[in-house]
């Protein structure tokens, strides 16, 4: 039984903010940035966080809920929405994968991500490992540009793994290319010259010798070195010196994506393996504060989880945003006048949260034992007219199913976010229906009735009096 | 076996307070307005009255919670008050009350308030709140004007009707109902428009423009009823008695079962049958004489004509666009301006609908009063949303047609 990647999948938000409005808004500040305005950067929709792109790239990885038999969810990142209330915790409730596993964050590095793959690889057991960053930068800052937010996930273990760990190391050395201090908003960086030259240039190339030596391969084998820099020079002057060609470097995604963070080396790898080929060694390196190296080796199995979606596919569905305004808005970075509607209270009973945590977070709803009418959200008593049976129901995933949109409306009176706020009734195929949010309406997707719908996990609603987000599913056009 | 409510109870006064941003008055000083005028009408002092209800929808805006705001502001004698909510059917809950006490010889006369101050939001538009602690969790981000514009996507996908004729017919919907508020003194908005204006209007919610939605008011409306034999012993010649009072609340089945296709109100319909029925009227089309309906946005209107069976399945275009429902038309809708017009104080609107009724069978309305004689006036309030809400529908007639 091998060791490895049995399963991985991908998430990328579908809005694609143009660099060059990003430069241009900056132009006459940092006329500098000019040269970083090219190409896009994924940008997550208002509703959208590391909980929520993670649990998209897990229902990719895992092909939908409630997978079973996982003993651990893992999630790497340095963009939680909660510091105390466990991430992996709120992706595992809404993949629906029960309590019986233990759930972990991994943060405080932009080595999260690869540090996340390992631990699980090295725990032993069947674990996904989620990795997802919604980063905030300051307006202005280079990372505005380079960045981009996104998702992976990989479901590792033992058993007919599409890509068998080999092995790796770790080193961990306290060189403070950029921190995050307790109560900072934004990334202090340092002089990117120095971070090459006694960052990557030192600490990579010893940890990929180690992790070679430990997987027993040589640097020649490796046919693809993912490395999540945005700056191509630097990635061509590390690839040498750790003796590959520059053609090996994995595609960074920077012309259509950004870099997303301690996600990145996972995003990149499951880009990778969209298009590897059995054989194939792919070398994962995370850097901060250290470095992580992972070594994989595609297996034949690789042929059956290509090309249904993932990275690949999401890269596919962008679509051109030029609103940077927009963007600063989503990520509150200018204060917006919302009008006296927002100011509802947004305060969540946790109570009530948890006592229906399977109808919000799992999207849970009812089947009757005696009609088989299914609905949402369950409930005491039949919804179907014809039945009215008292208790008769049981539990009936509404996540994976796909609905058609009966009615709908573009509502610019009530609050958004991001207006007109859609919404309308989704049927769900099977049965049972959805007075629901829609969210995602891109500028090509013109709502009809009788259109194909999917739902996505997403934030409803912010209370950001008290900082608390709730979650539910939404529908967007499939 | 229920033998209904028609010719039980008798109206014996009504009043109505002037709608509108009544920026300086209260919600007890709209009360008192419209109580003044219902006292009047009916003869008789506050001391003779045994019961009371008050109809508001959104109390934490204006008077709060409770019967007491309606007993202390009318210095009701200690008599059993009691206040309902019902969304938008909350004014003729209270009738209903009123009616069904004075029916069943509890009380010899009753009173019902509808009331809403609602222009202390700082906004235009119903109050946004939340909808209750578990539906907050899982309902959308909703709106009046947003759940009821869904009407026309899912009508227009049911008859095979173009978007463009049915806006049209929305715009006739409206441009009618102002010309009718123009007649009426105590409506909110008194301007004549034309459909240019309905149709280049900003977009509220899709298709649904500024033009489609109705006036949000401050306002009052009440009634003081009793027994026929009562108020006849009281000198009143010409009665306008209850025919039929119904309400019809959704199972669920339209917003959980796949049964609906979104199109029209289950609700309505179950209630209009049932209305029909106790006020024995068989061809509502030919009998009823003119109507007021819940134009809280143009499509609802429109939907509503077959809901309540005057037009047929898919002709309510037709019948809108022939003027079947103008003022100078076969049964007209809305002679008073409507929601649209008049304004919508949600607690007083299915009272000052009846008061519309009850002024028109009497040949009291004025510059707006139908020419051909009224027998009976139809009354309809929604509550809610399309996929969830309360009809509720009342009728009232001379005695004895």
């Amino acid at each position: 039984m091998q060791t490895g990647i049995l399963a991985f999948g991908g998430y990328v938000p579908r809005a694609r903010l143009q660099r060059q409005v990003i430069a241009a808004a900056h132009s006459w500040f940092t006329p500098a940035l000019k040269g970083l305005g090219r190409g896009e950067r994924a940008m997550a929709n208002w509703n959208e966080d590391s909980i929520t792109m993670a649990v998209e790239a897990g229902r990719d990885c895992l092909g939908g809920q409630g997978s079973s038999g996982l003993d651990a969810v893992i999630m790497g990142s340095t963009s939680y929405p909660f510091k105390d209330r466990q991430n992996a915790g709120v992706v595992a409730d809404a993949l629906t994968l029960g309590s019986d596993l233990m759930t972990l964050d991994i943060g405080g590095s932009q080595r999260a991500g690869t540090s996340a793959l390992m631990a699980a690889l090295q725990l032993g057991g069947s674990a996904l490992v989620v990795s997802a960053e919604k980063r905030r930068t300051k307006p202005g800052n280079p990372l505005e540009l380079t960045t981009g937010d996104a998702a992976a996930a990989f479901h590792v273990g033992q058993g007919d793994v599409v890509a068998c760990y080999l092995g790796g190391a770790s080193r961990a050395v306290d060189l403070v290319d950029h921190f995050r201090g307790e109560n900072g908003e934004f990334d202090y960086t340092w002089e990117e010259r120095w971070v090459r030259d006694e960052g990557y240039l030192k600490i990579v190339p010893d940890t990929v010798a180690k992790a070679l030596q430990n997987a027993g391969v040589t640097i020649d084998q490796v046919s693809t070195f993912c490395f999540p820099v945005p700056s191509a020079r630097i990635a061509s002057a590390v690839a040498r010196k750790v003796g590959l060609a520059p053609e090996a470097l994995a595609d960074n995604l920077q012309g259509s994506c950004g870099e997303a963070g301690a996600s990145h080396p996972l995003v990149m790898l499951a880009h990778t393996l969209d298009n590897a080929d059995p054989g194939d060694i792919i070398l994962v390196v995370g850097f901060g504060q250290g470095s992580d190296a992972l070594l994989f080796q595609v297996t034949d199995a690789i042929r059956g989880q290509q090309g249904k979606g993932g990275i690949t596919g999401c890269l596919k569905q962008g679509y051109r945003e030029e609103n940077y305004h927009k963007f600063l808005a989503f990520n509150q970075l200018i204060e917006m006048e919302q009008g006296i509607r927002s100011e509802v209270d947004k305060n969540t009973g946790l109570t009530t949260l948890y006592r229906n945590k399977d109808m919000v977070q799992g999207l849970i709803g009812g089947r009757c034992t005696s009609c088989n009418t299914k609905q949402f959200p369950k409930s005491n008593i039949c919804a179907n007219p014809e039945c009215g049976r008292f208790d008769s129901q049981v539990p009936e995933p509404f996540a994976d199913k796909s609905a058609a949109l009966n009615s709908f409306t573009g509502d610019g009176l009530t609050f958004s976010p991001n207006p007109p706020h859609y919404y309308g009734m989704v049927q769900f195929e099977g049965g049972g229906r959805l007075m629901s949010d829609i969210t995602d309406v891109t500028p090509d997707a013109e709502l009809k009735i009788g259109m194909s719908m999917r739902m996505v996990f997403r934030v409803k609603d912010y209370d950001h009096q008290r900082g608390f987000r709730r979650y539910f599913w939404i529908a967007t056009p499939a | 076996m229920a033998t209904g409510i028609k010719d039980k109870v008798a109206i014996l006064g009504m009043g109505c307070s002037r709608f509108g941003e009544r920026w300086m008055d209260n919600a007890e000083d709209l009360i008192v307005e419209a109580y003044s005028e219902a006292l009047e009408d009916a003869g008789i002092e506050t001391s003779e009255i045994g019961a009371a209800w008050l109809g508001t929808g959104i109390d934490d805006q204006h008077v709060g919670k409770g019967a007491i705001p309606l007993a202390t502001t009318l210095r009701l004698p200690y008599i059993p008050v009691s206040r309902v909510e019902n969304f938008c059917a909350s004014g003729t809950e209270a009738l209903r009350g009123a009616t069904y006490a004075v029916a069943s010889g509890a009380c010899d006369i009753a009173l019902a308030v509808g009331v809403e101050k609602l222009k202390d939001t700082g906004y235009g538009g119903l109050p946004q709140r939340g909808r209750g602690t578990v539906n907050d969790l899982f309902w959308p981000s909703l709106s009046g004007p947003g759940a009821f514009a869904q009407l026309a996507s899912a009508y227009c996908a049911k008859h095979g009707v173009d978007a463009g004729d049915l806006k049209q017919a929305m715009a006739h919907i409206s441009v009618k109902s102002h010309a009718n508020g123009a007649r009426n003194p105590k409506a909110h908005l008194r301007k004549p428009i034309d459909v240019e204006t309905v149709l280049s209007a900003p977009m509220v919610a899709d298709p649904l423009g500024l033009y489609d939605c109705c006036g949000v008011s401050d306002g009052a409306a009440c009634a003081i009823v009793t027994t026929p034999e009562i108020a006849r012993a009281l000198g009143k010649k010409d009665l306008v008695t209850v025919k039929a009072l119904q309400l019809a609340v959704s199972s669920g089945a339209e917003a959980q079962h796949n049964s609906w296709d979104g199109s029209h109100l289950v609700t309505t319909r179950k209630a209009a049958a049932r209305a029909y029925a106790e006020a024995g009227i068989s061809k509502p089309r030919d009998q009823i004489s003119l109507f007021e309906v819940h134009d809280c946005f143009s499509i609802t209107e429109l939907v509503t004509m077959e809901d309540l069976f005057i037009s047929g399945e898919g002709q309510a275009v037709t019948d809108v666009m022939d003027g079947f429902f103008d003022a100078d038309g076969s049964v007209p809708c809305q002679i008073d301006g409507g929601l649209k017009c008049f304004g919508h104080p949600i607690g007083a609107s299915g009272i000052r609908m009846v008061y519309e009724m009850y002024l028109q069978i009497l040949g009291r309305a004025g510059q707006r009063q139908r020419s051909r004689e009224p027998v009976f006036g139809m009354t309809h309030n929604l509550g809610g949303f399309p996929h969830q809400n309360v009809a509720s529908i009342t009728i009232v007639g001379r005695e004895g047609a």
